[in-house]
């Protein structure tokens, strides 16, 4: 190597020894940092893997779908339905309230609003992503189950999935609305003046031109929200599910179970689980579904955000 | 010249027919229902705060400090306070401040300093973005295998130390990936200079690039130690205690081994609770939760604003 490293002026040039050795030590401390996240990833895995099989070996593997029985692990129902259409029902109110709110804000912000009203609007967003998810679960019930479910549903439960969606919603709008504001600013400014030199005006410029341009992004918006929204614990815990069982239900009106919902009621024990051999580790079985959907979902929203960063 | 004086001039009609066409109510509408959008969420937010407020001012006007030191107890309303709550919560913080950040910032470097396009590094780039989405329940059951029961002997079981070590992997992502982002956003320009006159790598991280992307790498710490104050699932699967807790009376140091409650947890426990009494001293612990974390991201932007630069 220090034959490699002699200039053609016969002058050395690879450097001090000592110095190059700290150099490759720094590496390699960097690097090991960064060999860390797989460590994470690997630890996620062999936690999640051996006690949901464990939990698979114990049961009857006919009663995990069997939507008659219901989700009750103290009794050994895991219907597996039950909590999987609570998901679906609570992320797809969430989405109905996140989706129009998200957008139409990602649009006004990037399209409309004027670098100073942006610069004073965009933390508005930025401060309600703080607000954690336990306090939104508390709002649920102190003022959306009073406030709007009762209203729209007369005769509607104190626990409901109704709340539980809404508030979830309001959880995801900030994430909705600034991974679209990304994708809506990454269109290029040309586009837009083609548009205008075309004589359209702003509102068809942005839905015909804009919109379509960004459209992958704006996709991968929506699902990872919905990744997020799948996800979310204390919000279905405090306003939906704070019972350990539930009954299939798809009424939003009523109280119903979740995935993370019932994770958490096995957690700490609110049904005193402690009964059949392998009713705790239902709980590992059901983290490891999550795991798997809300992995599907995000490699599927990064291929959308790699494919608007590749156009532009 | 006479001629052009009669009728009106061509210039007028053209600027005319552009102006003067009907208004373009359709744009209006659909201008202000993105407006709408925007600012509901900024009323959501002000209810949500009001709807607080009205809940808990009226526990400091009557307790005041003594609210802030008092125990977590889900007996007696006159006595309970989030006291332990803070404490366990700012004890998390240091785990997340010590294990996280000098991880997420070193992981960062060698991601966008160092590492060249291979099949592993890009590995260990899309790694760490499913990461970020993994829900921070599923964070919790890694924290209960790995740190309360694998690790029990360092650990010590359900203590602070297994509930901060969970904390700081459940935020090592966001860290990576703002302060990804911050180095990213440096021009190679810097870089080459440094290189120019002689610089190692190192040296040119050290003294040209860290300072640059200081302020945003600071932005994301603080983003994510606002997260980190406010998680609350991992903090139950780990077993943050939800009921009465010893008062230790120890070192410093022994109590990272002890049993703990945080402040979102205090929250919670208040929350489920039928007795209408604990509703106000819900709200009350909400406001000082809500100050901690929504104080953090205020400065997370304030940082990002002031220093935010276009190279």
């Amino acid at each position: 190597m220090a034959q490699a490293a002699m200039s053609p002026t016969g002058i050395d040039l690879s450097g001090n020894p000592r110095r190059r050795r700290k150099e490759t030590l720094i590496r390699r401390v960097f690097q090991a940092a960064a060999v860390v996240s797989v460590v994470v990833s690997a630890a996620i895995v062999f936690s999640l893997v051996g006690r949901a099989g464990y939990f698979l070996a114990q049961v009857d593997l006919a009663t995990l779908i069997a939507p008659s029985d219901g989700w009750f692990p103290r009794r050994g129902s895991f219907d597996v339905m039950t909590i999987f259409a609570g998901t679906l029902l609570v992320s797809g109110i969430g989405m109905l309230v996140a989706a129009p709110l998200g957008l139409g804000a990602a649009i006004y912000l990037s399209e409309y609003a004027r670098p100073r009203v942006r610069r004073y609007l965009k933390p508005i967003l930025e401060i309600l992503a703080g607000v954690p998810s336990v306090v939104l679960g508390f709002f649920a019930i102190t003022w959306i189950t009073p406030q709007i479910v009762e209203r729209i549903v007369p005769g509607a439960q104190f626990f409901n999935m109704a709340a539980a969606g809404i508030a979830v919603g309001i959880l995801i709008t900030p994430l909705v609305a600034a991974v679209a504001e990304d994708a809506f600013r990454s269109v290029p400014q040309s586009l837009r003046e083609a548009s205008y030199g075309m004589g359209a005006r702003k509102r068809s410029t942005t839905l015909n031109v804009v919109v379509p341009a960004a459209v992958s992004g704006v996709v991968a918006s929506l699902i990872l929200a919905l990744s997020r929204a799948i996800g979310e614990t204390m919000i279905v815990a405090i306003a939906s599910g704070a019972t350990g069982g539930s009954a299939f239900t798809l009424d939003p009106a009523a109280p119903g179970q979740t995935m993370t919902a019932a994770m958490t009621a096995l957690a700490i024990g609110s049904d005193q689980v402690r009964g059949s051999e392998g009713t705790f580790e239902s709980l590992y079985f059901i983290g490891l579904l999550l795991f798997l959907i809300t992995l599907a979902l995000n490699v599927i929203s990064d291929r959308f955000v790699r494919r608007v960063r590749q156009k532009y | 010249m006479a001629i052009a004086a009669k009728g009106p001039r061509t210039s007028d009609v053209v600027a005319q027919q552009l102006r003067g066409r009907s208004t373009d109510v359709k744009g209006i509408i659909f201008q202000a229902a993105l407006l709408f959008a925007l600012l509901l969420s900024l009323l959501i937010l002000l209810v949500l705060i009001a709807d607080v407020a009205r809940g808990g001012l009226g526990v400091f006007q009557e307790r005041g400090g003594e609210f802030l030191r008092g125990r977590l107890t889900v007996v007696s309303p006159t006595t309970a306070g989030v006291g332990q709550g803070i404490v366990g919560s700012l004890l998390l913080l240091i785990f997340v401040v010590l294990m996280a950040f000098p991880v997420g910032v070193a992981a960062a470097i060698y991601l966008e300093e160092y590492a060249s396009d291979t099949r592993f590094n890009r590995f260990i780039d899309v790694n760490i973005r499913n990461l970020a989405g993994v829900p921070s329940i599923v964070y919790g059951l890694l924290g209960l295998v790995i740190f309360v029961q694998v690790l029990a002997p360092l650990t010590g079981g359900k203590t602070v130390m297994a509930g901060g070590l969970t904390l700081a992997i459940l935020v090592l992502p966001i860290v990576i990936i703002t302060s990804m982002e911050a180095l990213r956003a440096v021009p190679d320009s810097i870089r080459e200079a440094g290189f120019g006159v002689g610089a190692t790598r190192w040296e040119v991280i050290r003294s040209h690039v860290l300072p640059a992307a200081a302020p945003g790498i600071l932005t994301g710490t603080v983003l994510s130690i606002s997260r980190a104050i406010g998680e609350t699932a991992p903090l139950l699967v780990v077993g943050a205690t939800t009921g009465l807790l010893a008062t230790g009376g120890r070192g410093f140091f022994e109590s990272f081994r002890e049993g703990y409650t945080a402040l979102p947890v205090v929250v919670f426990r208040w929350t489920s609770l039928p007795n209408e009494d604990f509703r106000a001293l819900t709200s009350a612990a909400i406001i000082v939760l809500l100050i901690m974390t929504l104080s953090a991201n205020a400065i997370a932007i304030i940082l990002r604003n002031r220093y935010e630069r276009k190279w």
